[in-house]
């Protein structure tokens, strides 16, 4: 098999840990919206919801807990569409000559950097969530321990997934660029619409009916939806809401992600093979 | 080195290479080859079309017009190939200023595929060549720019390639560094890479070169060695002011030892056949005889400069008066 991909893999994580401010922002970055946003939501969210009465029968759980889902979604959607940004700096300072003038085969570059960001996305959704958990997030709540682990590996497949569609994106539009304020702009028009029109932060069921279209077929619902499945469970209620999720809807989130991730490695690979570099 | 023997085998072979962006038609119908373990050498102005041209050879630009082997691989049907018998170093630095240069021939060494060992043990020998092992965990940002180019010079060896392309090797160096740069191609070159430069430095072409191509406007003009090159415009160049330029002329071109004449705004340059000490004598003896005196006098060996001057004709135009030589002899009028 042919490597290649690594290389492009290691020279990123190289850097990666290299800028120091850039390692330390990325990984706190998070962790503050966790801290400061999940805290100051949730005593407001949790104080208008104490007068619905709950589902009897239904656990009930905090919005803390429900948001944190959120935040790593967000988290990772983020850094994906930032992902691909190396691209363009090394195409604008000269250094993607020596890749695209060596055997290595295009489609490893996209690989390679998908990769990368992917490991980043990672470490982020671990860090979250482990800060989550601090807060007082009532992840795995009545798991049992291998239970647990089987939801964390669930995790990190959403994560994945979901990230390597928005990578390959941002590679398709870093390498079609000329400019990194571009990509800035596009990532910005971007985020908006996949960010709110998402069940990131409160439910979609009180959407208008095209809001509700859009987000019913926007990756970032369905990475969310998985996560809750797999930190809370299946049926669950949160501000005055009855979630319910069965194996089959999961199943079916997981497909539209890995959908998604294919069509947007088509669009890279095009993209790619239509890129001159001098 | 140029074996100049029937038993060179060719290892660029261009045949009406033709590129163009937009409208531009940057390279417009070239046809040179280069043999195994030349120096050889594009001279030209900015925008002659150099870059182009290197580019096509390694395979960032698709061809567009005309044929073009790389170590006997067709650019077009076989770049694969062709990337993989080559080294570069491009025009602008081309480094990550913050890997360290360890870093940078490690990453170039994987991206060929190279096993571990092998690269380990190629880092060593060209750091140690290009005299960089004291700085092999230092970032290439806080080299210095003869440092830099030492640097991209090593990576383009990293895989042993048939053929190095350099692309203005010494653009922006001071002298000195520029000096030894040239020894590091020359080691490289005595060591059996075929090197194809480009430069608009005369004098590297010139000191560099097994053989130079004149490329002007995205055309050659003239390839040959620089002997060759510098010999077709005589043996000896001597250049004259006199009150009557008319006269000169005719009295010059009545002699056998002029080979040909030049008229510069002031002067005249005459290219001899043979020595220019002995002839010089007697060409102010003719003058004399015509009641010709002579204001100004140089006498010189053509170089690079002189060969690319009468070749693109640009001297006539505008530079012509503001060269050295033809300086030299009014400071001496004065
Ligand atoms: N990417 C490009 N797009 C449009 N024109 C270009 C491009 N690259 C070079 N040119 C033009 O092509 C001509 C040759 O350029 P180049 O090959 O870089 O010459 P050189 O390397 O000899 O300086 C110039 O007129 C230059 O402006
Ligand atoms: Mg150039």
């Amino acid at each position: 098999m042919n490597t290649g991909f690594l290389t492009i893999y290691w020279r990123d994580m190289l850097r990666f840990f290299r800028f120091k401010t850039l390692l330390i922002s990325s990984l706190v970055q998070p962790a503050l919206w966790m801290a400061f946003f999940g805290i100051a939501m949730s005593a407001n969210f949790n104080r208008l919801t104490s007068e619905i009465p709950p589902i009897p029968g239904v656990p009930s759980v905090d919005y803390l807990t429900y948001m944190a889902a959120g935040v790593i979604a967000m988290t990772t959607l983020f850094t994906s569409l930032f992902g691909g940004i190396v691209l363009l700096f090394d195409k604008n300072w000269g250094l993607m000559r020596e890749i695209f003038a060596s055997p290595l085969p295009r489609n490893h570059i996209i690989f390679g950097i998908a990769l990368s960001g992917m490991t980043k996305t990672f470490i982020q959704a671990v860090i979250i969530m482990v800060f989550a958990i601090f807060l007082g997030a009532a992840f795995f709540a009545g798991f049992t321990t291998a239970e647990t682990l089987l939801s964390l590996a669930g995790i990190l497949l959403f994560v994945g997934v979901f990230s390597l569609g928005f990578l390959f994106l941002s590679a398709a539009i870093s390498i079609s660029l000329e400019s990194p304020e571009g990509l800035q702009g596009i990532i910005t028009l971007l985020t908006m619409p996949i960010f709110f029109a998402s069940n990131a932060l409160y439910p979609i069921t009180a959407f208008p009916p095209v809001l509700q279209a859009i987000s019913a077929v926007n990756p970032l619902t369905h990475l969310v939806s998985g996560i809750r499945y797999f930190t809370i469970g299946d049926n669950f209620q949160a501000i005055g809401i009855h979630y319910t999720a069965t194996s089959m809807d999961i199943a079916l989130s997981f497909l539209l992600l890995v959908l998604f991730a294919v069509l947007m490695f088509t669009l890279a690979m095009w993209r790619f093979s239509k890129a001159t570099v001098t | 080195m140029r074996a100049g023997s029937i038993l060179t085998r060719t290892i660029i072979e261009v045949e009406g290479l033709y590129h163009h962006y937009g409208d531009i038609a940057a390279v417009d119908g070239i046809s040179f080859s280069v043999e195994e373990g030349e120096i050889f050498s594009f001279l030209g102005p900015n925008g002659a079309g150099k870059s182009t041209a290197i580019n096509v050879l390694i395979t960032l630009l698709q061809i567009q017009q005309g044929t073009a082997t790389v170590a006997g691989y067709d650019v077009g049907k076989d770049p694969q190939q062709v990337r993989n018998s080559i080294g570069i170093v491009f025009q602008d630095v081309t480094l990550d200023r913050d890997m360290t240069c360890g870093e940078i021939l490690e990453f170039h060494g994987r991206l060929y595929r190279m096993p571990s060992v092998e690269r380990k043990q190629r880092i060593d020998e060209l750091l140690s060549l290009v005299e960089l092992d004291a700085k092999r965990d230092v970032r290439t940002k806080h080299l210095s720019g003869g440092m830099k180019r030492r640097l991209e010079i090593a990576r383009g060896l990293m895989t042993r390639p048939k053929v190095l392309f350099l692309d203005e090797p010494t653009i922006g160096l001071d002298p000195q560094t520029r000096m030894r740069m040239w020894d590091y191609i020359k080691a490289v070159n005595d060591e059996g890479a075929t090197i194809f430069l480009t430069t608009h430095y005369m004098d590297e072409a010139d000191h560099l070169s097994d053989r130079i191509s004149i490329i002007d406007h995205g055309r050659i003009i003239t390839t040959g060695t620089p002997y060759g090159l510098k010999n077709t415009l005589g043996e000896d160049l001597i250049y004259l002011e006199t009150a009557d330029l008319p006269g000169t002329l005719v009295t010059l071109s009545a002699m056998g030892e002029v080979k040909e004449l030049r008229e510069k705004s002031r002067g005249i340059v005459a290219m001899l056949t043979g020595d220019g000490t002995k002839i010089l004598p007697q060409i102010i003896e003719n003058l004399a005889d015509k009641g010709i005196r002579v204001s100004a006098v140089n006498l010189k060996k053509p170089s690079m400069d002189d060969v690319f001057l009468h070749f693109t004709g640009r001297e006539l135009r505008d530079e012509g008066a503001e060269k050295p030589s033809t300086a030299v002899a009014r400071a001496g009028r004065r």
